[in-house]
């Protein structure tokens, strides 16, 4: 049996459980608990006058009703702002319960607890709430000009502005080159509302048992829950435990928090003594929690006849909606990873972060990225169409060579650290997608048209990871890292790294996430990070295990550890089958004991012989037991690449647009498991065909989301999703000893672009507009 | 008011006291604890509660408990013989038809009603066949897959 199984397509571990209805998920849980539900509110903007809950008390199983008034100490405080940013000179977060206004539809007012959901939600609908109408503010536009606005103290509901410029090498600015440009360029870019979606919703559960309290959470970073919730019930960090357990998708809504139900459920909890749930519904879904992506750009471009971009000026307007729980993260990453795989000669973005009545905006799967690389591959199909080019020539032009890696773009990357490049191959993966798409072969016609879109993602960001790794006496080893799990198949991929480090079957190998009573250290999954950040981290783990093993054998078997290797759970000299010790009783070894409780443990036991007499039993510098735990915090960011090419059929009649092949080459470094790998990127291109054809947030003038569920915010089904056909390049980043990079987000990232170009050419019209729906194409064609 | 009701789940007789209003998903889910059976949306879409009723796919959020007394359900955790996993099971572990694994119990009813109705699907009927379960995760070309896969260990065991 070998345990070389990095780069394996092994399959899954978690896979049994789920495949048999044995999965936990948070809804799975407590099935005794008190159930949590919430009134919401139904206007965009108003203020409460009064709330009435007198015809509520009557119903049966009533426990408690709780409005903002009974919120004690920082429970009523407004949430964190999870990441400050200087620019953000207006931050604002919501209270759990909403105190004199509400800013949203779907913002909760009133907390019921009932003996069941059923009973919670008729106590709802019996709670009266007056308001006070006032004028909403929708749309990035309206909320610029209107003279409403979302917060009183937020002068033109401007939440942040931030100007990042990166002069041309001569030191000129963006827009002195763009003025001096042989070709010159500007047009305006507009990028809609989506959602991550999961299709589990988010959910808490909470158990106080009069010292410790442990929660449940559908959420995407445990450990952070955990201190959010401490420091707000006040209560010292070692009592409280957050466990997320299996989680039915994240896609980045559920790395904000935390949220206002992850703080009420365990404070009734407490206050109840009582075992509480929450469960959201899919409308609360779509209007209480988070939604992304809507930006309007204003691109200049300045370039020379072979198409080098020698100056690009983007002003965006972001939507942030009603508050900014997670800063201004979003608009940073379109600002930043717009540049893409390309060398600019100078640059200058400016945003501005806007409030509108709307659901707030944070990380989507791509966070950002998408709307960057709609931006900027827009942009070069422009250029090229100007110059009569092809657009994969444009492309070339501007690339970053392979030699020129590292490669600095001059800005500030997410994560507060410089936006430097590990390494890449642009020209090579250009051409494998040029052969795998049939570039050079393809004919166009009316009606059919290509596109293409490049991008690089920056992954695997800090500030770091931890994990730990533990072979107990029966050999096998247990692996625990902080951050969490959402469908990534985080048990298969962090086994095989254990497995190939250790020398250890997968089968032995048991891997746990996101349980803060096992590794309390983390920060989350988010950012493509958790392969780059964990791995690494339980890999150095691993090595410290086997270290200390390699040690512990050598001595029982009067070897040199450089001698000695392990495979199969079996430590050996190397070329001396028979002069072998098992893992499980190194393990055994490791760990000196008074007591035995069998045959294996008594060779540990202190009358079994073989001890030094002139040292301790651990002796000094050592501790007790085989295991190890390491961390890995990143220099900077990795970075990831990709190009996608599709072939897309519009209907003369319709409009319908029909994506008839769709590639993707794909640069994560290297790979721990293609299968996985593969899987991410076909749900991540599902994500970016939802956001380019299908998926938006119909907000009405009054701010009411005309579309909140799933049979009216569509969602692609698989009669929608084109065969994805995929090849992979392996430039390894130096940056870490695994040698990988990131490859959660990637496939969401270009896909609006790639269809817009695609369109645009089997159109001979411009799209700038996405998503684009048969009914606009049906307009652009007739001149709307 | 409760009534009482008998749902032969996965081969067992259960009898159960339930409100008229209570969705057979909850009741299958909070009152029996067969929790495998997911909820994704409550009105119909997702397909992510997809049960077998008598041997026909249904969305147990869409079905009142009251309105199927005395029927033979199947949820995904009777999908398993004494053998272990069926052989849509094991496809979809094979074909990596799954990922955070919310959707799956629903694709899984409903692919093991498809194969049972048509045991060689083409591309077409797989994708009509599964086109009314959504999943976020997968973008669904290794699900088709696993369909395929799943008619193929049905026919190898067929053939034994």
């Amino acid at each position: 049996m070998t345990t070389r199984l990095f780069g394996e397509r092994v399959q899954r571990k978690e896979d049994p459980r789920l495949l048999t209805g044995q999965g936990r998920f948070l809804d799975d849980l407590g099935p005794d608990a008190l159930a949590v539900a919430f009134v919401r509110s139904p206007h965009a903007h108003a203020r409460i006058l009064d709330i009435d809950v007198s015809a509520a008390l009557d119903v049966e199983g009533l426990v408690a009703v709780y409005t903002w008034e009974d919120l004690p100490g920082l429970v009523a405080e407004p949430l964190p702002l999870l990441i400050p940013h200087p620019a953000l000179t207006h931050g604002r977060t919501a209270y759990p319960l909403a105190r004199e206004v509400v800013r949203h539809v779907g913002e909760p007012v009133v907390m019921v607890v009932a003996e069941d959901r059923y009973l919670a939600e008729d106590a709802c609908a019996l709670i009266r709430v007056d308001y006070e109408l006032l004028k909403p503010v929708v749309g990035i536009e309206e909320a610029v000009h209107s003279a409403a606005l979302v917060h009183e103290d937020v002068p033109g509901n401007v939440g942040a502005r931030l100007v990042q410029e990166v002069p041309s090498r001569s030191g000129q600015s963006a827009r002195e080159v763009i003025e001096s440009a042989p070709h010159t360029l500007a047009f305006r870019l507009d990028i809609e509302r989506s959602a991550s979606s999961p299709l589990e919703g988010r959910g808490v559960h909470a158990r106080w048992d009069g010292t410790d309290l442990r929660v449940h959470s559908s959420t995407q970073t445990s450990t952070s829950v955990r201190m959010a919730i401490a420091a707000k019930l006040g209560l010292p960090l070692p009592h409280v435990e957050v466990i997320a357990p299996d989680v039915g998708g994240g896609f980045g809504v559920k790395i904000v928090h935390p949220w206002p139900e992850e703080i009420l459920v365990p404070w009734a909890a407490m206050l109840l003594d009582r075992e509480l749930k929450w469960t959201e519904d899919r409308r609360e879904h779509f209007i209480s929690s988070a939604h992304e992506r809507g930006q309007v750009q204003f691109v200049r471009v300045g370039f020379d006849d072979d198409g080098h971009v020698l100056g690009l000026e983007v002003t965006i307007l972001h939507d942030h909606g009603a508050y900014t729980p997670y800063g201004i993260i979003v608009p940073i990453i379109t600002s930043t990873q717009l540049l893409g795989p390309y060398k600019i000669g100078s640059y200058r973005v400016e945003f501005s972060s806007i409030y509108t009545n709307t659901v707030q905006v944070t990380p989507y799967r791509g966070a950002g990225r998408p709307q960057g690389v709609f931006c900027m591959e827009r942009t070069m199909d422009k250029i090229a169409a100007h110059l009569g080019k092809d657009r994969t020539e444009v492309r070339a032009a501007n690339f970053i060579q392979p030699s020129e890696f590292p490669y600095d773009q001059g800005m500030i990357f997410q994560d507060g650290r410089p936006l430097i490049y590990d390494s890449g191959d642009y020209p090579a993966m250009l051409a494998k997608l040029k052969e795998l798409i049939g570039w050079d072969s393809f004919v166009p016609r009316k009606g059919l048209g290509i596109g293409i879109g490049c991008y690089v993602e920056g992954t695997g960001v800090g500030p770091y990871e931890g994990g730990h790794v533990q072979v107990t006496s029966d050999g096998r080893v247990h692996v625990s890292t902080g951050l969490t799990s959402q469908g990534q198949g985080h048990e298969t991929v962090f086994a095989q790294i254990a497995a190939t480090e250790l020398g250890v079957p997968i089968e032995r190998i048991s891997v746990v996430t996101g349980d803060t009573r096992r590794f309390g250290y983390a920060v989350g999954t988010f950012a493509s990070r958790a392969a780059v950040v964990s791995g690494n981290a339980i890999a150095l783990a691993c090595r410290k295990v086997r270290e200390k093993a390699l040690r512990i054998a050598a001595e029982a078997l009067e070897a040199d550890p450089a001698d000695l290797e392990i495979s199969d759970g079996l430590v050996h000299v190397a070329g001396a089958p028979g002069a072998s010790i098992p893992l499980s009783t190194v393990a055994v070894l490791s760990n000196p004991l008074r007591y035995s409780f069998d045959a294996e443990t008594a060779r540990a036991g202190q009358f079994a012989g073989g001890a030094s007499f002139d040292r301790p039993p651990v002796a000094e510098g050592e501790e007790p037991g085989l295991e190890g735990r390491d961390y890995y915090s990143p220099l900077r960011s990795t970075f990831a690449a990709g190009m996608h090419a599709a072939i897309v059929e519009t209907d003369p009649d319709t409009a319908e647009i029909r994506i008839l092949r769709y590639a993707v080459v794909h640069d994560c470094g290297r790979l721990i498991n293609p299968m996985i790998v593969e899987g991410q990127i076909h749900g991540g291109v599902a994500q970016g065909v939802g956001g380019a054809l299908y998926e938006r947030m119909a907000y009405d003038s009054h701010g009411q989301l005309l579309n909140a569920s799933f049979m009216d915010f569509l969602m692609p089904y698989a009669t929608e999703i084109p065969r994805i056909e995929t090849d992979h390049l392996e430039t390894p980043s130096p940056l870490n000893p695994l040698g990988i990079k990131g490859a959660g987000e990637a496939g969401v990232i270009p896909v609006a672009a790639v269809i817009a170009g695609a369109v645009e050419d089997a159109e001979g019209l411009p799209i700038d507009r996405m998503p684009i729906s048969p009914s606009e194409l049906f307009h652009l064609r007739s001149g709307g | 008011m409760r009534y009482d009701i008998t749902l032969v789940v996965n081969g067992i007789v259960r009898r159960v006291g339930v409100p008229a209003r209570r969705l057979l998903s909850d009741c299958l889910r909070h009152d029996l604890g067969l929790t495998g059976t997911h909820v994704g949306c409550e009105h119909g879409v997702c397909g992510c509660c997809t049960v077998l009723l008598d041997g026909e796919p249904v969305r147990s959020c869409l079905t009142f408990a009251v309105t199927v007394d005395g029927r033979q359900i199947t949820t995904v955790e009777g999908l398993a013989g004494p053998e272990g996993m069926s052989p849509v099971q094991r496809a979809f572990a094979e074909c990596h038809g799954l990922q955070c694994g919310f959707c799956t119990p629903g694709f899984l009813c409903t692919a093991t009603a498809l194969l049972r109705q048509n045991p060689t699907p083409t591309d077409e009927e797989v994708l009509e066949g599964i086109s009314g379960n959504l999943c976020r995760c997968t973008g669904y070309q290794n699900i088709v897959k696993s369909v395929h896969r799943a008619a193929e260990l049905m026919a190898e065991e067929e053939g034994r």
